[in-house]
């Protein structure tokens, strides 16, 4: 391998809510970060989010994240995704006043 | 203004109903994402970030008490409370569920309003100058046109999959507010040598990944000509425009591509076939249209109690000298209210907001509202008698800041806080650089300046076009902010120059300051405002104050 692969997780996001959801390794799709499975294996990432995508009456548009292991669990490397996890800068809304995760 | 005919009204209501079918479908399994996905976009429903979006149209801007009561009540009813207006005449509801979105849209079409091309490759919202029917500089109001072009493009069968989205802005003053040059589209009501009224006909602006200024395609297009033309030009494009490559699908590359002789060449040729079948109903239609769009009754009345006020009271002062704009009527004027007090989110307003603003409409304005594409809401005509209690009950509601064209009335999209597409933060760049300014009491010193944020190279938030524009962008995983200088909306359109390499978050504000004081310290004189002085100056000085004397000075991921 010429590259070591990132750690990934599986994030889409809720078909009723719009909210972003995170595939846990237990096949339950969480509203947390750091409860999503972090996979360190490239295949098995690929294979998990296509299982993921099948389910299309759960969740839309399923994609692979980049992700880390913290101290509760997986958080996310990019930017963006810190911003799925916690909720918009201008308002108290979103995840980070509907859950306890704190941004990383 | 427009009240919806028997048919516009059956209209919107069918569409709810086929919607709220199409979503208990999907909530059922029957419909797949992939199927469903059309379906939403065509009814405004986005999926974004952290959830749904509705974007709603506010065609030409234009709204009632009774219309922004319901955006109101549906922010509380089935969002947290507020509404995001945008740089094309929408609200945006940033929070609703599925499920709910077709109680919004009954909502909505009860008081004459839906979200219908609101997004996918049609013909989106038609934006009109926001002082439409009041601005003392106009020819003729421009929104029975635009009313009549909302109609015409409604589900027009022929236009529901173009090769990309189109846009059209109309104006009917010299002095262009509604960006004319910027969209696929611009209109611009002008006067022929006998005086008789058409358009000057622009195709091809547009901001996005490549920024283009329109081209003039028809100096002069007499009224009666307006449909069967812009049919000619939106046909031309669907057959000509390109459907392999969606960053060069706009007109602006079928134009640029084909070369504007060719192209309107074959507008002409298609013109001339669809001319003859305008049997004069759409001048009919027209006609009812510009009746409902009557001036109101401008009552005469003493002014003493403005005067009186103006005199003794510099809040009120600095506020009736920038946010009013001269009125048509003398004893009259366009009140521009500020939903970029500093620090707040420019373009939101919460329900208890929208309520105040549709409760002096209702009371001062004759119950009429207006949103600009520069996120302000327009109370278009306001006795100057009246000024003193609009005043007092917009600061008591936290709308009177006293800063429209100044340095803190920042265009924002939504950026990273919410956008999907979105490369970066806009948001709270705006809010930073606003409360910055507000520190440094300089904002009225400083003079006209706009602005303009987008959060990524779509340009949502008209950075090309702005004094001072700002991009967000992803470079390898961190936000970073370029700048350009010298873009300008106005019927002498230009594009602003990139300054060099961008500039990290916690690095923009104190870059825009720097750009702000070199401007302020190379100025012949107060009257001469930041863009004056920088088609005078150029990049130099400005590119010194951001980089230090050596060019690019400072080794910056570019």
């Amino acid at each position: 391998m010429s590259r070591r692969f990132t750690p990934k997780i599986v994030t889409a996001n809720d078909l009723h809510k719009g909210d972003v959801v995170y595939l846990t390794a237990d096949d339950r799709w969480s509203r947390h970060h750091f409860e999503a499975e972090l996979i360190e294996d490239e295949a098995i990432a690929d294979i998990r989010r296509i299982e993921a995508s099948r389910q299309t009456g759960t969740v839309v548009g399923v994609y692979l994240a980049d992700a880390r292991p913290g101290p509760r669990g997986p958080e996310p490397v990019h930017f963006r995704e810190v911003f799925r996890a916690h909720g918009p800068s201008n308002y108290p809304h979103g995840k980070q006043t509907e859950t306890a995760a704190p941004r990383p | 203004m427009y009240t919806y005919t028997e048919f516009d009204d059956a209209f919107v209501r069918n569409r709810v109903a086929q919607f709220r079918a199409q979503v208990e479908r999907r909530l059922d399994g029957s419909l797949t994402e992939d199927e469903f996905k059309p379906l939403r976009l065509m009814n405004g429903l986005y999926l974004q970030l952290h959830a749904y979006m509705l974007r709603v149209a506010i065609p030409y801007g234009t709204l009632n008490s009774r219309q922004m009561r319901q955006l109101a009540l549906i922010a509380d009813r089935w969002d947290k409370g507020y509404g995001h207006f945008t740089t094309r005449q929408n609200i945006q509801f940033n929070w609703p569920v599925l499920a709910d979105v077709p109680d919004m849209l009954d909502a909505l079409a009860d008081v004459g309003m839906h979200a219908i091309q609101t997004s996918g490759n049609t013909i989106r919202n038609v934006t009109a100058d926001h002082f439409a029917g009041a601005a003392a500089d106009e020819i003729a109001d421009p929104r029975p046109v635009a009313e009549l072009i909302r109609q015409w493009s409604t589900d027009h069968p022929e236009f529901q999959f173009l090769p990309r989205k189109f846009k059209i802005a109309v104006t009917g003053s010299p002095n262009d507010r509604a960006v004319t040059r910027a969209h696929d589209i611009g209109l611009r009501m002008v006067r022929d040598a006998s005086g008789a009224p058409g358009f000057e006909v622009i195709v091809g602006g547009g901001l996005g990944r490549t920024p283009m200024i329109g081209k003039v395609i028809r100096d002069f297009l007499p009224r009666a000509d307006l449909l069967p033309y812009l049919e000619a030009i939106v046909a031309t494009y669907n057959l000509l425009g390109r459907r392999d490559n969606k960053y060069k699908a706009r007109i602006k590359i079928t134009v640029h591509e084909n070369g504007l002789d060719a192209f309107r060449d074959a507008v002409e040729a298609r013109f001339a076939e669809l001319r003859p079948a305008f049997s004069g109903i759409d001048q009919e239609v027209l006609a009812g249209i510009e009746a409902q769009f009557a001036p109101p009754a401008f009552r005469q009345a003493d002014t003493a109690i403005f005067d009186a006020r103006y005199a003794t009271d510099p809040v009120f002062r600095s506020w009736a000298d920038t946010n009013l704009t001269a009125h048509r009527d003398a004893g009259h004027a366009i009140v521009t209210i500020s939903l970029k007090t500093p620090g707040q989110t420019p373009g939101d307003a919460t329900s208890d907001q929208m309520r105040v603003m549709a409760d002096l409409a209702e009371r001062f304005g004759h119950d009429e509202l207006r949103i600009s594409h520069e996120q302000n809401v327009i109370l278009p005509y306001v006795h100057r008698a009246d000024l003193p209690a609009v005043f007092d009950a917009l600061r008591a509601a936290g709308l009177a800041a006293a800063n429209m064209g100044l340095v803190s009335d920042i265009i924002a999209c939504p950026g990273m806080d919410y956008c999907a597409l979105a490369t970066a933060r806009s948001i709270p760049v705006a809010q930073a650089i606003a409360t910055r300014f507000e520190e440094l009491k300089l904002e009225h010193e400083i003079g006209p300046l706009k602005i303009k944020i987008s959060g990524c190279i779509n340009a949502c938030g008209h950075h090309h076009v702005g004094h001072i524009g700002i991009l967000g962008l992803d470079r390898a995983g961190v936000e970073n902010y370029q700048i350009t200088l010298g873009g300008d909306g106005t019927e002498d359109a230009a594009l602003g120059d990139r300054t060099g390499p961008g500039f990290a978050y916690d690095e923009i504000v104190p870059a825009i300051e720097r750009i702000v004081g070199a401007y302020l310290d190379h100025r012949d004189s107060p009257a001469e405002t930041f863009l004056m002085a920088y088609r005078r100056l150029g990049l130099g000085p400005f590119k010194a104050a951001l980089y230090g004397s050596g060019e690019g000075a400072r080794d910056r991921a570019a």
